[in-house]
């Protein structure tokens, strides 16, 4: 797979304080990329800079074979960005925010028509373009803020906590277009997010800390690197669970035992027929991930 | 073109749909009413009629227009500054709420939106200022009206002007700005402050030798001055075809700022153009110049 963004040697300061600091990653078509790490940690940065929004102090950034120093206004149009808070013109309607906004790339006129019929179909709010924004519910309101960074199609679609203080109706909604966006059109999609189940649906994941990347990979490969296997035991006494000689603990009708990885759990399910009638295995979280990579928790969306 | 109709659309667009933003233009010029009639128009009644001497008689419809005139002269001179900051202070909100990203995340030019706050800040204020001078005209007709054609002309082009001024002025200032507060800040000097300086609320003849002085120096009091001009010149007219003496026109004139001193000379009316139209050009240059000169991202 082409990549679509390379950030290689990505500084930034202010004053004192290093946003960012020597950082390198790239990101490849179509995939959906996490990009995690505690408030304070440079992703904000690093998009403002991705976005041509704040400059840097040094090191190269290539979004779709541009160079960002060279063709910014060719990368803005393949960028679409939805920021943690609305910033849509409250006083307006859904279609005139959506009109001025769709001007900005230059579609006008029928085009636009044809863009927001499509738009207002696949993020349900055909029935509110009449509507001032500043009256719209949060779940409305991202909805015509995702609508609003689609209108030109972008080829890559940044995304910043955009599932924040949402309801899971319109976070499930949201989740459903991003994908079916990116079976149809290829989409790459940028996301931070405190949300970690979010995180874990990704391609790959870059964990920044101190404005450097701790870790990278996929889920898979973080999870397996930083945390356990885990098998939830039914239907056996507390004295079979000590059998096993794993590290346990008792919950309310099952045991949870922690075991290094899936090749371990195997072992002992293969050595232990007799017990493992009814079980369950499921990795590690993301959660601890990321806790193991930062030594800090991320809390998720209202917890903040 | 189109990107810049659209920007301009959505400007205008917001700033009559922001009932705090459109309410807060209107403060000044309400402020006036008020004053005037409480006690102003009263005021200046009195002081009109004190100038006149003795065994002069002077009709008192002639009285009503020449308070009339005052009235609507301020109204207009003020509006045209005040309600062009509070349009233009959309450029400041954007900031403030983060709707500038939003905007300079696309690949429009940063010039093309400097542009579109200060044509849609135009409109609206010309909309607002044209409107309230219809109003004025009408209360004029009751009163006492004593214009002309040209008079009516003249102030209209005057207003379109001061607006250009009070816009391009307030583009300038606004520039710098970034926060509700300094908004607030700075809109409460405005509306408070402009309608002193530029002589509405009360005539710069006045006011001390030494601040007449400074105030000569502020482009605004010549604009105040021509809206004057051609609001009361049929009045002062008809004062003459009744046979005022011109010394008693000329001292009312002073009185009511339709004479203008710069260090003792006075300022005609074409001068008065000259000066407002070359701030115009001014204020506009430098404009420009700070958006070119703009560092583009931080």
């Amino acid at each position: 797979m082409k990549k679509i963004i390379e950030i290689k040697n990505l500084s930034k300061s202010f004053g004192d304080i290093k946003a960012v600091d020597e950082l390198s990653f790239s990101v490849r078509e179509g995939e959906l990329f996490a990009f995690l790490g505690v408030n304070g940690a440079g992703k904000s940065t690093t998009i403002n800079i991705m976005c041509g929004q704040l400059s840097k102090d040094s090191g190269k950034i290539t979004i779709n074979g541009s160079d960002l120093d060279k063709n910014i206004d060719s990368i803005k149009s393949e960028l679409g960005v939805v920021f943690q808070n609305s910033v849509l013109d409250s006083a307006l309607s859904v279609y005139d925010n959506l009109e001025s906004r769709a001007a900005l790339y230059g579609i006008f006129g029928s085009e636009f028509k044809e863009r927001l019929s499509e738009l207002a179909k696949l993020l349900e709010f055909e029935n509110i373009l009449k509507q001032s924004v500043g009256k719209l519910s949060g779940g409305q309101r991202r909805r015509i803020d995702i609508a609003r960074s689609l209108l030109h199609k972008p080829k890559i679609l940044i995304l910043d906590e955009p599932t924040t203080g949402l309801d899971p109706q319109t976070r499930k909604l949201l989740w459903n277009v991003i994908y079916e966006l990116r079976q149809k059109e290829n989409m790459t999609v940028f996301l931070t997010t405190h949300y970690m189940e979010e995180a874990s649906d990704a391609d790959y994941v870059v964990i920044l800390d101190g404005g450097k990347i701790s870790d990278e990979g996929t889920p898979l490969e973080l999870k397996n690197k930083y945390t356990r296997d885990y098998i939830t035991l039914y239907s056996v006494t507390e004295n079979e669970a000590k059998k096993l000689g794993v590290e346990y603990r008792s919950n309310r009708d099952s045991f949870l035992l922690t075991v290094e990885n899936t090749a371990k759990a195997t072992e002992l399910i293969i050595k232990n027929p007799e017990i493992f009638k009814d079980y369950e295995i499921t990795k590690g979280k993301m959660d601890d991930v990321f806790l193991a990579v930062t030594g800090k928790k991320l809390l998720g969306g209202d917890d903040k | 073109m189109r990107t810049l109709n659209a920007l301009i659309k959505r400007n205008t667009k917001l700033f009559f749909k922001d009932k705090g933003m459109f309410l807060t233009s209107l403060i000044t010029p309400a402020i006036l009413l008020v004053l005037y009639a409480t006690f102003l128009g009263n005021v200046y009644r009195d002081s009109f009629l004190m100038n006149i001497p003795e065994g002069i008689k002077v009709s008192e419809n002639i009285i009503n227009g020449l308070v009339g005139g005052q009235l609507i002269s301020s109204i207009l001179a003020v509006s045209c500054v005040t309600v062009a900051f509070c349009s233009n202070f959309l450029m400041v909100q954007d900031k403030s709420n983060g709707t500038v990203r939003d905007l300079t995340m696309s690949p429009v030019k940063t010039y093309l939106l400097s542009i579109s706050y200060y044509i849609s800040s135009l409109i609206s204020t010309l909309l607002i200022c044209f409107v309230s001078a219809v109003v004025c005209l009408v209360y004029i007709a009751f009163v006492g009206w004593y214009m002309s054609a040209a008079d009516v002309l003249l102030l209209m082009l005057d207003i379109f002007i001061l607006v250009m001024f009070g816009t391009a002025l307030s583009s300038i200032i606004n520039f710098f700005l970034s926060t509700q507060g300094q908004i607030s800040a700075v809109g409460t000097i405005i509306s408070s402050g402009y309608g002193f300086v530029c002589g509405a609320y009360m005539p710069i003849s006045q006011f001390s030798d030494a601040l007449q002085k400074i105030i000569s120096f502020l482009p605004g009091t010549y604009g105040t001055a021509l809206v004057r001009n051609h609001s009361l010149r049929g009045v002062f007219s008809e004062m003459e075809n009744q046979n005022i003496p011109s010394e008693i026109i000329e001292s009312m004139k002073d009185a009511i700022d339709c004479n203008l001193y710069f260090f003792g000379n006075k300022v005609d009316v074409s001068a008065m153009y000259i000066v407002l139209c070359g701030t115009v050009a001014l204020l506009v240059g430098i404009y420009v110049v700070m958006n070119l000169l703009k560092k583009k991202v931080k």
